[in-house]
C-alpha cells in the first residue's frame, strides 16, 4: 500500500462494480487522438477486409447501411482513464463482416483514414466482441469522435477502437499499431490495467 | 522500454503561477528522465485507502530525478483542486512515466515548429520551447498561447522572457485584453491562428494541446490553411 497522500480526501469515490481498477466515471464524452479530425463524406468511404492471399472485400457507405445491424450498449473505457457507461451504439457486427471471409490468420491490423493503425487479435474482435459501428446514442457518429464509423471494441481501452476506421488487414503475427508503437500497451485490457508499454 | 511501475514521490516545491493554477516541483528517486513534450501519471491516496489517478503534462525534459508540472484547478474537480489548493512540500504521492512517444520535440529535427497552447496545454509546449532555448542552435520556434486573460496564463514571466529571448510569442485573449492591446479579443479563429503562425509552405511541424474544444478548432484551421494533417499533432487535455 502506498504512503497515503496528506490532505487528500477524494471526492468521487465511486464504487460501480463496471468501473475498473484507475478509471473515473464521466458524463462528458472526452477525445483522444494524436492529430487532427479528418472528414471523410459518406460518399467517398468504404470499408475493407484484406487477407493473407491478396483478396479484398469492400462495402460502399450504402452497401454497409444495408448489412443487417445491432444495437449495442456497453461500457467504454478511454486509457486516459475516464469511463463511460451504458452507452449506445449502432453498427455491424465483426462476425457478419468475416461471414464469408476465408482466413487462418489470429490477427488484424486496423487501418483508419488519417493513416492511424490498431492491432487486435481476432479473438478480441469475432464472437460478439465487436463492431464497426455508425451510430452513437440513436444519431450518426460525429467526425470527432470517429465518423462516418469507428471500431467498437468496449472491452479493450477505448484507442483499440480505431476512429474513421476504412479496414482491417489480416496479419499473422500481432505488429504493433501507431498507438502501440507511441506507448500503449499491445492489447489493452481495462481490468488489468494493460495501459501502457 | 518499458514503463515503470509507480514511483513513490514527494512535492518538493508548491508555487502559486496564477490565481487558479500553480507549479509544483516533485521529487522522484528512480525517475529516468524524459523527453520534451511526454507526460505522467500521477496517483493519490486517501488514508481509508482510496486512490485517485489524472495524467499531467511534463514542464522540464532531460535527466534528472526531479521533474516540474503546472496544474490548473478545474471547479469541482477531484484531483486538480488539491494539487493547486492542497498540496505542500513533504507530501507523498506516486508517479508513473515518463509516458506517450508521440507528442514529443526531437531537438535533432531541423524542421520549423509551431506550438499552440490553449490555457495548461502550455505545459508540454513549454517544456519544448525550454529545450529549444537550452540549446545554441536548432529548429526557428513560434508559439500561439490562447489564455482568458494575462492574469490566467500558466507561465506568463516565463514566456515573455522566451520571447526576448527569441521565441516568436503571440498572446491572444479570449475574455479581456491587458489595456493597450491592439488586436481583437475572443475565441482563436481560423485568421488569426494564420496569421500567428508559420506558412504550410514552409512545413513545419505543429504541436497543439489545452483543452478538447480548443484542440479540435486550432488543428482544424490549421488543416484547412493547408498545412499537412500527418505534421499537426495534438494533445487533448479534456472537457468539451
Ligand atoms: C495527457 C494529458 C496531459 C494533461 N496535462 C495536464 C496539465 O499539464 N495541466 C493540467 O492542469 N491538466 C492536465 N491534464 C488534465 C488532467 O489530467 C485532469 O483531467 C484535470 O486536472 C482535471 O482533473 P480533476 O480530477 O480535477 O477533475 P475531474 O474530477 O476529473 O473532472 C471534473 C470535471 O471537469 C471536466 N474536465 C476534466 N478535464 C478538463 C479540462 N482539461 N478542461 C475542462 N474540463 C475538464 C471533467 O470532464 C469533469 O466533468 C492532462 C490530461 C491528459 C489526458
Amino acid at each position: 500500500m502506498a504512503e497515503f497522500t496528506r490532505g487528500f480526501g477524494g471526492r468521487r469515490r465511486e464504487s460501480d462494480p463496471r468501473l475498473p481498477p484507475g478509471q473515473y466515471l464521466t458524463a462528458d464524452f472526452p477525445v483522444l487522438s494524436a492529430g487532427p479530425t479528418p472528414r471523410i463524406a459518406e460518399s467517398e468511404w468504404s470499408f475493407s477486409i484484406r487477407t493473407e492471399s491478396g483478396a479484398v472485400t469492400s462495402w460502399s457507405w450504402s452497401e454497409f447501411l444495408a448489412l443487417p445491424a445491432e444495437d449495442v450498449h456497453t461500457d467504454i473505457h478511454c486509457v486516459t482513464r475516464w469511463s463511460k457507461l451504458d452507452t449506445t451504439w449502432r453498427g455491424v457486427s465483426i462476425d457478419t463482416l468475416f461471414a464469408g471471409i476465408d482466413t487462418s490468420y489470429e490477427f488484424a491490423m486496423a487501418h483508419s483514414y488519417g493513416g492511424y493503425t490498431t492491432n487486435v487479435p481476432m479473438a478480441d474482435l469475432r464472437g460478439g466482441k465487436a463492431w464497426v459501428a455508425y451510430a452513437f446514442d440513436g444519431k450518426p457518429l460525429d467526425p470527432e469522435h470517429g465518423g462516418p464509423a469507428r471500431l467498437l471494441v468496449p472491452h479493450l481501452y477505448f484507442w483499440k477502437s480505431a476512429k474513421w476506421v476504412r479496414g482491417l488487414s489480416m496479419q499473422k503475427h500481432d505488429d504493433p499499431g501507431f498507438w502501440e508503437q507511441n506507448g500503449y500497451n499491445l492489447h489493452g485490457d481495462p481490468w488489468t490495467e494493460e495501459r501502457y508499454w | 522500454m518499458r514503463t515503470s511501475d509507480w514511483l513513490a514521490a514527494r512535492v518538493a516545491d508548491a508555487v502559486p503561477d496564477t490565481a487558479h493554477g500553480r507549479r509544483l516541483t516533485l521529487a522522484v528517486p528512480g525517475w529516468p528522465g524524459n523527453a520534451p513534450g511526454q507526460h505522467l501519471d500521477i496517483r493519490l491516496t486517501a488514508p481509508d485507502g482510496y486512490q485517485a489517478e489524472r495524467s499531467y503534462s511534463i514542464a522540464s525534459s532531460g535527466p534528472g530525478e526531479s521533474v516540474e508540472i503546472a496544474v490548473d484547478e478545474i471547479p469541482e474537480g477531484e484531483v486538480s483542486p488539491y494539487l493547486v489548493r492542497v498540496a505542500e512540500p513533504g507530501d507523498a504521492l506516486e508517479v508513473k512515466g515518463p509516458l506517450g512517444a508521440y507528442f514529443v520535440w526531437d531537438p535533432a529535427d531541423p524542421s520549423p515548429v509551431q506550438l499552440i497552447a490553449g490555457g495548461s496545454g502550455i505545459v508540454p509546449l513549454l517544456a519544448m520551447a525550454r529545450a529549444r532555448a537550452a540549446m545554441s542552435a536548432g529548429a526557428p520556434f513560434r508559439l500561439l498561447y490562447s489564455v482568458r486573460t494575462a492574469a490566467d496564463a500558466l507561465y506568463r514571466d516565463e514566456v515573455e522572457r522566451l520571447g526576448a529571448a527569441g521565441l516568436d510569442v503571440t498572446w491572444a485573449y479570449t475574455r479581456q485584453a491587458p489595456t493597450g492591446w491592439p488586436g481583437r479579443v475572443g475565441r482563436l479563429d481560423a485568421e488569426r491562428i494564420a496569421q500567428a503562425t508559420w506558412m504550410p509552405a514552409q512545413h513545419p511541424l505543429t504541436f497543439i494541446c489545452g483543452p478538447t474544444s480548443f484542440v479540435e478548432a486550432a488543428a482544424d484551421a490549421m488543416v484547412a490553411a493547408g498545412h499537412d494533417a500527418a505534421r499537426v499533432k495534438t494533445e487533448r487535455f479534456g472537457g468539451s
